[in-house]
């Protein structure tokens, strides 16, 4: 299988010797050609992967910031041929395109139709937060075929067998979420993370080279150098919503949301020097 | 309790990781599945613990006033083609409803995992106001989930539940109904999992609930199977309940599945028709989908969005089904019907005035369905049907349905 667009910017940030920066934003909001527009700043900023939302009815695994993003976004008419549309533009950014979809979406699309659309629009697979390798028969499936990455996530909850049994499922990268709880900004990153990130290091075994990202909490150039000190990549997404929210107009957003991602990326490049 | 009952853990359905056939599982975050297997390999501990048994039982007999009786309803039932129609009355049950079952169990559970802090969601009230009640009696700190919607339309449970000691928390996002308390509920679980026990309350979402809550109301249907072979010598013809989540259909149902003689009936809130986009019939009217952590049926659209859902009955407000009744719909052994508002509230009406018992609106589900069974039987035939709630949290509803309040009420004036 030839490598995707995810895998080479990961390989390519470990050989600048840093962490990716990896950014999250639903599509559609604050509605689909303003997403884009959002997301090219993102990139701009310094995002070397574009983490895409597709926004869903009931996001139990997300904070408020994240929900009110999704549900304008939803208000806004967003379905899944308008992600692939936001994600064909990403990926046409120069930056790997993820989606980010909870699972019955992908359902209702059919598994095989979303990865065969997904790959045609130059995605590079997708994060599914609430599927978990035990039910991912048809997803294994449907990713193997189309060639894309499926990334699925480990918690500081999780145990040695299931962080060996979630990373021989994984492909693209390992989400570790730094701490027990939903998305969204924290004054402080957990310490829960490093521990996590070594304990699924050890479960990846030596020679696997898969990478681990490390998502939830993070909202500031400090955090994302801690982070980036001991992940192969600083996710972050309830920040870039937020800025959306507060701006006055969608040319205030936009700039806010450039700044943040390059007070990010200074971040990313401080944590191992 | 009769030898003949099958064994409740009925260990073929679900499977190991909570499949009903292509139903159920778990369809959650990793964050959770730590604490999901600890429920259910503390379940599987304490159900063949004969200490744990014992004081469930004492619980369920003293405090909860089990076994709940068989009532037949004569009267009604000559609405009723003539069918011998039995109450089974978890209406009598302490709290009001049948939820009190499956909440004592889920408590005892909390306390022998260690846990200090119960979250729970609640509809009309019903699980809320047994939860609450349930950590008073076991000193558990207790906090309900309740979509602002519902905590205006049932303001009374709210108090209800701040007197047993409880903290209610209106939910503010999605449509502020049942199913965001519930996905709020999931967001204060994965964060406090540590000392906190999430008590679902229906057979809905991810395993082991479906497998848990419904071995807990198991008895509903193991003491209505020996009182009606006790009544009539026989066992019936038909069970008929509501089904919304599905919590007191899959305990009524649970201890006849192996009875193939019997027929189950379970009848889901058609509102104004599954024909139209107001109701909250997910089998009759959904397709198969994920939701909280489940697969089963699913109101939902071409893109896999949930639907808002629609019923005159709070307690069966709800998008989707526990995944054992996709499971049995799909197998053919239980028959799912959808019942109107309007033919609930008739139903409702009826049982009032022919037996003096004022049942749930959710209840009056079953007993609406009870009448078209009870025709298609005839004199012969005996239906037990599961009363599993009390009217009196709607009388509200009931009094502007039927306009009780200003002019007095003469029974043909519907003003809905």
């Amino acid at each position: 299988m030839s490598q995707t667009t995810l895998q080479a910017a990961l390989a390519r940030t470990k050989a600048d010797g840093r962490a990716a920066l990896i950014g999250y934003l639903p599509a559609g909001f604050p509605d689909p050609d303003s997403s884009i527009k959002v997301i090219e700043a993102m990139v701009e900023g310094g995002c070397d992967v574009v983490e895409v939302g597709l926004p869903y009815s009931d996001p139990t695994m997300d904070g408020p910031t994240i929900q009110r993003a999704a549900d304008t976004a939803l208000a806004a008419g967003t379905t899944p041929p308008d992600v692939l549309r936001v994600v064909e533009a990403t990926a046409a950014t120069g930056a790997a395109a993820l989606v980010m979809t909870y699972w019955n979406p992908v359902e209702r699309y059919g598994p095989d139709r979303f990865c065969a659309d997904l790959a045609a629009a130059g995605g590079a697979g997708a994060i599914t937060p609430d599927l978990i390798p035990e039910e991912a028969d048809e997803w294994l499936a449907a990713t193997d075929a189309a060639g894309l990455d499926r990334v699925f996530l480990v918690a500081p909850s999780s145990s040695d067998e299931r962080l060996r049994l979630t990373a021989r499922a994984s492909r693209g990268f390992v989400y570790a979420a730094s701490l027990m709880g939903v998305t969204g900004t924290r004054a402080q990153v957990s310490g829960t993370a490093e521990k996590l990130v070594a304990r699924t290091r050890d479960a990846i075994g030596d020679g696997g080279g898969l990478p681990v990202c490390v998502g939830l909490g993070i909202s500031n150039r400090s955090q994302a150098a801690e982070v980036a000190a001991y992940a192969d990549g600083v996710i972050a997404g309830a920040g870039f919503c937020q800025r959306v929210l507060d701006a006055p107009d969608l040319e205030t957003g936009i700039s806010a949301v450039r700044s943040f991602a390059e007070e990010l990326a200074l971040g990313v490049r401080a944590g191992r020097s | 309790m009769p030898s003949e009952t099958p064994d409740p853990s009925r260990s073929e359905h679900p499977d190991a990781r909570g499949h009903f056939g292509r139903y159920g599982g778990r369809f959650s975050p990793e964050a959770l599945v730590a604490a999901l297997d600890q429920v259910a390999e503390e379940w599987e501990k304490a159900k063949n613990d004969p200490g744990f048994r014992a004081e469930l039982d004492a619980l369920l007999r003293d405090y909860t006033g089990r076994p709940s009786l068989l009532t037949e309803a004569p009267r009604f039932a000559e609405h009723c083609g003539g069918a011998r129609v039995l109450l089974k009355r978890e209406d009598l049950n302490h709290t009001g409803s049948h939820k009190i079952n499956n909440v004592l169990g889920q408590a005892l559970l909390t306390k022998r995992m260690g846990k200090t802090r119960v979250i729970a969601e609640t509809g009309a009230g019903q699980h809320g106001v047994a939860t609450a009640t349930a950590c008073a009696l076991m000193g558990l700190s207790c906090v309900i989930y309740m979509g602002e919607e519902d905590t205006r339309r049932q303001a009374l449970n709210v108090a209800r539940m701040r007197l047993l000691g409880a903290e209610v928390v209106p939910v503010s996002v999605g449509s502020r109904t049942l199913k965001d308390a519930i996905n709020e509920a999931f967001r204060d679980w994965v964060a406090n999992v540590e000392n906190t026990h999430y008590l679902f309350g229906t057979v809905a979402g991810p395993h082991p609930f479906p497998a848990l809550v419904r071995d807990l109301h198991y008895v509903i249907g193991e003491e209505a199977r020996s009182q009606v072979l006790d009544l009539t010598g026989r066992l019936p013809d038909a069970v008929a309940a509501c089904v919304g989540g599905g919590s007191n259909a899959m305990g009524a149902f649970a201890a006849f599945i192996p009875d193939t003689g019997v027929g189950l009936y379970g009848f889901e809130a058609g509102g104004d028709g599954v024909t139209t986009t107001r109701h909250a019939a997910a089998i009759s009217g959904g397709a198969p989908g994920v939701f909280h952590g489940a697969r089963t049926y699913v109101l939902q659209d071409t893109y896999g969005q949930t639907l808002p859902s629609h019923s005159i009955s709070a307690g069966l407000d709800y998008p989707a089904v526990g995944p054992e009744h996709a499971w049995l719909a799909d197998s053919g052994r239980v028959t799912y019907r959808a019942v109107t508002d309007a033919q609930a509230m008739e139903a409702f009406r009826l049982l009032s005035r022919t037996e003096g018992i004022i049942p749930a609106i959710e209840s009056a589900h079953a007993l609406a369905g009870v009448r078209e069974l009870g025709a298609e039987l005839g004199p012969e035939g005996v239906i037990v049907v599961n009363l599993s709630g009390r009217g009196d949290k709607d009388v509200d509803t009931a009094a502007t349905y039927f306009g009780l309040v200003d002019g007095g009420e003469d029974g043909s004036g519907e003003s809905a």
